[in-house]
């Protein structure tokens, strides 16, 4: 080419899309997981206590919490039941380890079809690392 | 030979060195698909309109599909 500063993003577009970031072109879908995602899911760490994460939730106003490490990697998830009862459980006692994860990219008709299939009320977008994004609601969708 | 960049520096290229973003695949994927405020000059034809297309004081950013 002979110019002095050229770079090359090896990882490409495949790659840009899947972390939600901004892409055009016939085939983008106009709403994605990454536009519908809730940021403000209540997050913690394996090192909090339950009772604490159960108050702070409650307080926010939401039945449900996303357990992460210091990365923002999605380590499980704790639900209704997780949160409603008075436990002595640890963090990675109550929560469901692993919950599936889509990326921010996927068109929201697509997510709603695998909501439905699943027969699920909401699903975690995270990044291809495994970085929380947030939550999306299926009532949202329909 | 361009240097292999990551997103992160994709992203701190085009936010504060105004970087050109070159989508090097052919013309229909292109259109399907492409980073936002990307412009395709395809592989082969990169050289020809390079000098034409491209303001050689800025950085640019070419990219293909994945890792390729």
């Amino acid at each position: 080419m002979g110019f002095p500063h050229v770079y090359d993003y090896v990882a490409g577009k495949k790659s840009w899309g899947s972390y939600g970031l901004p892409r055009e072109g016939t085939k983008v879908p106009e709403r994605t997981a990454g536009d519908a995602a809730h940021r403000d899911v209540p997050t913690c760490t394996l090192d909090e206590r339950l009772a604490d994460v159960r108050e702070r939730v409650r307080a926010a106003e939401w039945d449900t919490c996303i357990v992460i490490n210091d990365q923002r990697v999605v380590l499980g998830r704790l639900g209704r039941k997780a949160l409603a009862p008075d436990t002595d459980e640890s963090i990675a006692e109550a929560m469901s380890p692993g919950p599936s994860t889509v990326r921010p990219s996927i068109g929201t008709d697509a997510l709603l079809e695998r909501i439905r299939s699943r027969n699920l009320t909401s699903y975690l977008v995270t990044t291809p690392d495994g970085r929380l994004v947030g939550l999306v609601f299926r009532n949202e969708l329909e | 030979m361009p240097v292999a960049v990551d997103r992160d520096a994709v992203q701190r290229l085009l936010a504060e060195e105004a970087a050109q973003l070159v989508e090097v695949l052919p013309a229909k994927e292109f259109g399907e698909e492409h980073l936002a405020g990307a412009i395709n000059i395809p592989l082969k034809q990169l050289d020809e309109r390079a000098q034409g297309e491209l303001d050689r004081e800025r950085p640019v950013i070419v990219y293909c599909n994945d890792y390729q």
